[in-house]
């Protein structure tokens, strides 16, 4: 970060710089850069936790972003940071916390022959790559930003123009290819309500509740003119009738025989202690 | 109308600026830095007092000159407080997150233009750290990187009321971070540039020969999208769900401690006082004075407008603090993505229509005739837009079981106003009293 810094403080204007000669401060941006990234893909590839992986990776991108505004493409170089580490990195790492902090790598091999397979396209893209960068390095002369950065509006303007001109198709094609991917992750990820009616919101609950002559309120209780407060006495309307509504369901369909300890306790009928009882037989 | 905004030349602070001796721009470090930490503990004091205020309370006046060093005291407290980390948090991370969340905040203020040309002992410099070409997307990007503080705090702290303060801000950032990209857009079109230098200079016009040409006034809608994502991206009250804390505790930073609680601390309010700053500059005028002209306009004089304008913003801050309770999550993302996110691309849609009309010098008759067209196009579609339903609105009844239920749309009537009661006093009288240890 406080390289960023050093840098954001000492970047010259690139609209004024036209030399296409790699500065010292340039070359000191790389080797200090250039080792952190490789380390931040090492690391990636090393660490035991997917969050620190993904840590590593961020730490990688980073380096690049910068290493990008250095060789004067700033606008790439942010695009950078805020797309790769901003959103898709967030994105990432959203998941990877969903999925738990202790989850760590799997050694058992899920498709037959996979490593064997990776390990070939490995060592073919690394061939590819290496042969690439080789040739960079022999053969390839640099073009250089310096001159585009300097006309036509400067680095944004030119990439623009290029994008709505002579790349308009290339484009357009990656944003239907883009919009087809967020639609099919909708369609997969979506899970629809078949065959079941839509949710009812709070308003319709409530008319339901009401039109349907139930009962809103508490059913009435031991009322007033009630002999007792027990669950088991039924409320009396002002008539002296019973209250249907408040008889208990369990109770109204328990045997009475079962009761009738309790109700002979209640009624005071029941055997009353007795201190002789100690002494089992009258003597 | 377009004349007067092409005027503007590009890159003339990033010239200004390109000359500067490497004192003085360690000396602007250093400036911006403290400014940054003053604003800090200016700003949790007047936010104490602002609201306290509002609710009819004094708030903080013991310490310092009514105050004002309140916030002083307490941010040297926390710093010799213990430092607490929990057995299941991940070390390094944990001790990273408050770091990661803390520089970008510093970091994003870099591009901000204080004031325009100045002399500085002796040197003609802009007060502004750095103009990049891409000026504005410094700012996005800092942000973006500053979340990461939060959403590594949440997840290496180990604890699930972090760890859902964590998600809920991924999420937070990532939504309104499109929606305060959408609403640069149509500056940065105004402008042909995303450096702020040139997006101040732009609008060191006036519009109906009067009024100043701040983008805020012409790109209304921009503004106030950018206003509401600004609440929305540092986490402020009425939207601050990661930190919520009659749900999570105390969201993200539930475990944080000393030092590492005010190091998230200071960056929440430098990422206020960022955001307010980037508002002024990119919708406000920066540093100009709200007339044209050379009158109190230049060299220092910018300075006190931008910090009169960034004060306007941070007051709105705390003034929506005091006044709106938080909404729920999913309320904050329907506002995000179905309100926000469309209408700035439907205004940006209309933003390119207009610069292009513009550009082209079409005639009278053109330009009405384009307007007759955009306006027969919305009568139709808003002719096609299904009508909506008409609610049954008797369907309440009473219930049925002769319960006598109030109906839903039951409106109180006022009560009449109370009449005073007397209240009959007990007449003074020399109670007879008797200690417990007469009465033994």
């Amino acid at each position: 970060m406080s390289l960023l810094v050093s840098f954001l403080a000492q970047q010259p204007e690139p609209v004024q710089k036209v030399v296409d000669t790699v500065t010292t401060g340039e070359a000191i941006t790389f080797w200090v850069l250039g080792p952190l990234a490789l380390a931040g893909a090492l690391g990636m590839l090393f660490a035991r936790n997917a969050v620190h992986s993904a840590l590593w990776l961020v730490v990688t991108m980073l380096s690049l972003g910068v290493l990008y505004m250095v060789q004067q493409a700033p606008f790439l170089g942010f695009v950078q940071i805020i797309v790769y580490t901003g959103a898709i990195m967030m994105l990432f790492l959203f998941v990877l916390m969903m999925v738990g902090r202790d989850s760590s790598d799997s050694v058992v091999e899920v498709i037959r022959g996979q490593r064997l397979a990776a390990a070939l396209l490995g060592i073919g893209f690394a061939v590819l790559l290496v042969g690439s960068v080789g040739r960079a390095l022999t053969s390839v002369e640099p073009a250089g930003l310096a001159e585009a950065n300097a006309t036509n509006g400067g680095n944004v303007g030119n990439i623009g123009t290029k994008l709505f001109t002579e790349y308009l198709f290339a484009f357009e094609l990656t944003s239907a290819l883009l919009i087809t991917a967020a639609l099919g992750a909708m369609i997969l990820a979506f899970v629809g309500r078949d065959g079941k009616p839509a949710k009812k919101t709070q308003k319709e609950l409530v008319e339901e509740r009401f039109q349907d002559g139930k009962r809103v309120g508490s059913l009435p209780g031991p009322g007033v003119f009630a002999t007792a407060n027990s669950v088991a006495t039924p409320a009396l309307l002002p008539d002296g009738t019973v209250a249907e509504e408040s008889l208990f369901d369990v109770i109204e369909a328990t045997d009475k025989s079962t009761l009738s300890d309790d109700v002979a306790e209640v009624a005071g009928t029941a055997h009353e202690p007795d201190a002789h009882a100690l002494k089992g037989s009258e003597s | 109308m377009t004349q007067q905004f092409v005027a503007a030349e590009i890159g003339e602070t990033a010239k200004l600026l390109a000359d500067d001796p490497f004192w003085l721009i360690l000396i602007k470090v250093v400036a911006i830095f403290a400014f940054l930490v003053v604003m800090t503990l200016f700003m949790i004091n007047w936010e104490r007092k602002v609201v306290a205020r509002m609710q009819h309370r004094p708030g903080p006046n013991r310490v310092g000159p009514n105050g004002w060093l309140q916030s002083l005291a307490d941010g040297l407290k926390l710093a010799f407080k213990e430092d607490i980390r929990p057995v299941l948090a991940d070390k390094w991370v944990f001790f990273l997150a408050p770091v990661i969340s803390c520089i970008p905040a510093f970091l994003a203020f870099s591009v901000i233009p204080l004031a325009g040309e100045v002399n500085l002992f002796g040197e003609q410099t802009a007060l502004q750290l750095v103009d990049l070409p891409v000026g504005v997307l410094v700012v996005l990007a800092c942000s973006s990187i500053g979340v990461y503080g939060i959403v590594l705090s949440g997840w290496a702290s180990g604890s699930p009321y972090p760890l859902l303060g964590a998600l809920r801000s991924a999420a937070q950032v990532i939504s309104y971070e499109i929606a305060m990209g959408l609403s640069i857009v149509a500056v940065i079109m105004f402008t042909g540039s995303m450096s702020t230098g040139d997006i101040v200079g732009a609008q060191a016009t006036t519009v109906l020969g009067f009024a100043p040409g701040w983008f805020g006034f012409l790109l209304f809608p921009s503004f106030a999208i950018y206003v509401v994502s600004m609440v929305g991206e540092t986490n402020r009250a009425p939207f601050d769900l990661p930190e919520a804390e009659s749900e999570l505790v105390g969201g993200f930073h539930t475990e944080y401690s000393s030092l590492k609680f005010a190091l998230f601390f200071l960056a929440e309010y430098v990422n206020m006082v960022t955001v307010s700053a980037l508002a002024t500059t990119l919708f406000l005028g920066g540093y100009h004075a709200p007339w044209s002209g050379e009158f109190m306009n230049t060299g220092w004089w910018g300075l006190l407008w931008f910090i009169i304008k960034t004060l306007g913003f941070l007051f709105i801050f705390i003034w929506l603090r005091g006044t709106l309770p938080r909404m729920r999550y999913d309320q904050f993302m329907r506002l995000g993505w179905k309100v926000l996110v469309p209408t700035s691309l439907i205004w940006i849609m209309a933003v390119a229509v207009i610069r292009t009309g513009a550009i082209q010098q079409l005639s009278t008759a053109q330009r009405l005739i384009a307007l007759g067209v955009v306006v027969g196009l919305v009568l139709l579609v808003s002719f096609l837009l299904p009508d909506k339903k008409v609610q049954d609105t008797k369907g309440v009844p009473l219930a049925g079981s002769g319960f006598p239920v109030p109906p839903l749309d039951l409106v109180v009537p006022k009560s009449a106003p109370k009449r005073k009661v007397k209240v009959a006093t007990l007449p003074k009288e020399t109670a007879a009293v008797t200690t417990g240890k007469e009465a033994e």
